[in-house]
């Protein structure tokens, strides 16, 4: 599934755009792969880092406003990038908010300093995203067992070094995993960089493309960018090499690390910074705006939009989710380069910007209709009605499968290593194999796993624009829909009534989430 | 129940597609292709748009038409070049009667594309001069919009500004706001830039922009102005429907104003929305019906009013606010060469570092 536009866009290859490659490759690509090699590396460590420190913290610690910080710090889950990223301008870009009153209070001089698109794309982009680090880490210290820890402490190391030599390497798959997601996010990200007009690799497919009408050349890009990926993907998994992650003694009743009263502070002070910048302020900045643009905006269509991403997400949630425990059983009961390279290869449309994977798959799916109304048409006599896949919901939420089903595989993958093979031998002893060994025995243990994976695909369909754009049935416009109807004119005020009830929406499962996991 | 409309029945629910305009309505026999069925029935109830103007700018003309004629405007939304592909992906099986898009250069590739087909109509050819539509009637321009000057009153006198390529003088050195190369309504003005003056002297003046520039460019319109306010530039260019926009927000006594590049320059830059009949439309009658109903006066008023544009009937009168900014000499160059010349402008300004 996720194949298919990979072919379309790997097949272009062959047919290189001579003239558009030669001008890309002169004046445009030096520039924008430097560009990206700085976002995509400085995103991914500063999520690494503020991602799985937080995790840390929240998970294992105990500090005042833990029990707060511990949902909180998931919230900016639900803002999407571009809104995130148009917030933050609105308040403190020269003619926002704040420098404004700056200017007023203390002449014209006053402001501060500008940040230069590079910076700022790196800082948007890494509050967007370290809750996808932060959720999956979380999730890796809270369930790794106390005794490897307590073993830690017994042979006398100090928590500190504990969580450096015991507790980090332990996590390293979830990290990596989240940080995974994170980079393939940054690598595919439009919205976020044209805020700022940051040039990146995704901005010049888009540019090959709307610009110099090249749809060749923007494929080609794409597939080459497709392979740096596959290339990291790869190199990743080696130096995981053939370490093993079960946990040992794991359940409930871990005593929490109670921090010295200074560290405490600290650690207070610094999940209030990260939730104040990446979620209150521009929350904040969007209400006030909504507020302005309310009654003119706001009309009984909401209820729809809000509706159909509600279904849209939670119809995705269950596609994607059940496709990544099928592969990720797969891989677990025939280890071995096949499946894991099938199940690699899968989870690559993550890295494709969106639009373009929605055009891949658009062709894919007009031909198939194609050759099925064909085939029809030599069966039945001339006269049959075309077959039409595509305008459908079934059709929509492929496209999603295809685009964010690493989301949803790498929790649950990595969640199935927390399970020791030798409980698979005691099941099949006693006669569950197959897919009762599945149902029975991993998807209970699985449970916070999948509920990660249900989380972060609802909320990324929540928040998915271009093959929503293009694959949906007509009429079926979303909350992100309306977004993007508003923002194409430039209405970013307006535009904040459907964000924040994007916001809005996907608060819920984060709470509900939260809850199940405590 | 014959056995392929039951087979046509059962792939529509297997395929979900009880909400695809394919299964829905009950007239299977104009779901069929018009080629296939020999001319698509006279009198369709129901039209289908693909559009890239934005849905609150065309959804209550399409409320009004459903209003006086009784025929049901069905329309999808998206940006110009995936509805392009859709239609070119769809081809003859697509249910896509209308395609409406801004920016000439879109209209001019998808003719280009080949996804709309000509359409011979008194009405059109009455309604909407000549120089904004399709030499071969592919597609007629439903609205004019300029690009043009805009200054601070504070801090800049009328009198020292001329044409476009003026702004690349030494005088505004850190004084010029611009909009990122990136978006298409600077494209087109580039590209208007190489039809008068040849593509050398094109790429000079648009070097001279990137040298006077006071910041980096930006990425909409509004923000540019709201800059020029603030006093981060003087100068900049911007779409007169964000200057409007504005005006309507925060009264028209703003410190800014805007400047009509004279005729001896080059005129004013302009560009079009407008629309075309997709060359597979099941309905062609109803699309050409459409687009001669948003040609008319009346809906000439509503389709430019929405949004602060200019009518592309020259019968209809301006909204108050924009006819308030008084008469301009446009730029002769048909639009529709701005869509030939975008690819060379894009290149150029790569080349000149204006991003």
């Amino acid at each position: 599934m996720t194949a298919t536009p990979l072919a379309v866009a790997v097949a272009s290859l062959f047919s290189p755009d001579q003239a558009v490659w030669a001008h890309l490759a002169e004046h445009v690509l030096p520039r924008v792969l430097v560009n990206t090699l700085w976002l995509v590396l400085a995103v991914s460590a500063l999520t690494a880092v503020i991602g799985a420190s937080l995790a840390w913290l929240t998970a294992a610690c105990e500090f005042p406003g833990r029990r707060f910080f511990n949902w909180a710090l998931l919230l900016p889950l639900a803002v999407p990038g571009y809104v995130l990223a148009f917030a933050l301008a609105g308040l403190f870009e020269y003619t926002g908010t704040v420098q404004t009153a700056l200017r007023g209070a203390f002449g014209d001089g006053a402001g501060l300093p500008g940040l230069g698109a590079r910076a700022a794309s790196i800082l948007t982009l890494t509050l967007a995203l370290f809750p996808y680090v932060y959720l999956i880490a979380r999730h890796a210290f809270a369930t790794q067992g106390v005794r490897g820890l307590e073993v830690a402490q017994s042979v006398g190391m100090t928590p500190a070094r504990g969580f450096r030599r015991v507790a980090l390497p332990m996590a390293r798959p979830w990290i990596a995993a989240g940080v995974a997601l994170v980079a393939m996010e940054t690598l595919a990200d439009f919205g976020t960089v044209s805020v700022f007009n940051y040039d990146t690799f995704t901005t010049a497919i888009y540019q090959a493309w709307f610009s110099l009408f090249s749809l060749d050349a923007a494929l080609q890009l794409a597939s080459v960018l497709v392979l740096l990926v596959a290339v990291a993907v790869a190199t990743e998994r080696r130096f995981r090499g053939r370490a093993r992650f079960e946990a040992v003694g794991s359940g409930g009743g871990r005593r929490r690390l109670h921090l010295a009263p200074r560290a405490a502070w600290l650690a207070t002070g610094y999940c209030s910074l990260v939730f104040l910048v990446a979620f209150l302020l521009p929350v904040l900045q969007l209400v006030a705006w909504t507020v302005q643009t309310f009654a003119a905006e706001f009309d009984p269509r909401y209820l729809a939009f809000a509706g159909r991403s509600v279904f849209l997400g939670l119809a995705a949630a269950l596609v994607i989710v059940t496709l990544a425990l099928w592969l990720a059983y797969a891989v677990r009961m025939r280890p071995g380069p096949l499946a894991a390279g099938f199940a690699r290869a899968a989870t690559l449309g993550y890295a494709i910007p969106g639009a373009v994977l929605a055009v891949g798959f658009f062709v894919a799916v007009v031909g198939l209709g194609d050759g099925i109304t064909a085939a029809a048409r030599a069966l039945l006599g001339p006269g049959t009605a075309p077959v039409v896949l595509t305008g459908t919901v079934v059709t929509l939420l492929l496209a999603y499968a295809a685009r964010f089903l690493a989301v949803g595989h790498g929790p649950v993958e990595s969640a199935m290593q927390r399970i020791r093979p030798s409980l698979d031998d005691a099941a099949r002893g006693m006669g569950v194999a197959g897919l009762r060994l599945l149902g029975r025995v991993h998807v209970p243990i699985l449970g916070t796993g999948i509920a990660t994976a249900a989380l972060l695909v609802f909320v990324d369909v929540m928040k998915e624009l271009p093959i929503t754009l293009m694959t949906r049935p007509f009429g079926w416009d979303t909350l992100s829909v309306r977004v993007f109807q508003l923002t194409s004119e430039g209405h970013w005020e307006r535009a904040s009534v459907s964000a924040l009830s994007i916001v809005l929406v996907g608060l819920i499962p984060v709470l509900l989430l939260n809850r199940r996991s405590g | 129940m014959k056995f392929t409309e039951r087979l046509r029945a059962s792939a529509c629910i297997l395929t979900g597609a009880a909400l695809a305009a394919a299964c829905g309505g009950g007239e299977p026999e104009s779901a069929a292709p018009a080629d296939a069925a020999g001319s698509a029935p006279a009198q369709a109830d129901r039209v289908v748009v693909y559009s890239a103007r934005a849905e609150h700018l065309i959804k209550p003309i399409f409320d009004r038409y459903t209003e006086e004629t009784g025929v049901e405007v069905a329309y999808t939304t998206d940006k110009e070049q995936p509805l392009i592909q859709r239609l070119l992906a769809e081809g003859e099986n697509t249910d896509a009667d209308m395609l409406l898009t801004v920016d000439a250069g879109n209209l001019w590739y998808a003719a280009e594309q080949g996804v709309l087909r000509p359409v011979e109509s008194q009405v059109l050819e009455q309604n909407i001069p000549e120089h904004l539509q399709d030499p071969q009637n592919r597609w007629f321009a439903l609205s004019v919009r300029a690009r043009t000057v805009v200054y601070s009153t504070e801090r800049v006198d009328p009198q020292s500004l001329a044409g476009y390529a003026d702004l690349a003088d030494d005088e505004w050195q850190g004084r010029l706001c611009l909009r990122t190369s990136k978006k298409v309504y600077n494209q087109s003005l580039v590209a208007m830039l190489i039809a008068r003056h040849g593509e050398e002297r094109a790429e000079e003046i648009v070097r001279g922009w990137v040298d006077n520039l006071a910041t980096d460019v930006f990425s909409n319109d509004t923000k540019l102005m709201e800059a020029i306010l603030a006093g981060q530039c003087d100068v900049g260019v911007v779409n007169t429907y964000y200057f409007g926009r504005l005006q309507k927000e925060r009264g028209t006594e703003l410190a800014m104003a805007l400047h009509w590049p004279p005729g001896d320059t080059g005129g004013v830059h302009i560009n079009v929305s407008g629309g075309g009949v997709t060359k597979h439309a099941p309905r062609p009658e109803a699309a050409v019906a459409l687009l001669e109903w948003l040609s008319s006066p009346a809906a000439q008023e509503m389709f430019a009013g929405l949004n602060l544009e200019f009518p592309a009937n020259p019968a209809v009168a301006a909204d108050p606010l924009v006819a308030a900014w008084g008469e301009f000499e446009a730029s002769d160059m048909p639009v529709a060469q701005a869509g030939e010349l975008q690819a060379a402008a894009v290149k150029l300004m790569d080349r000149a570092g204006y991003r």
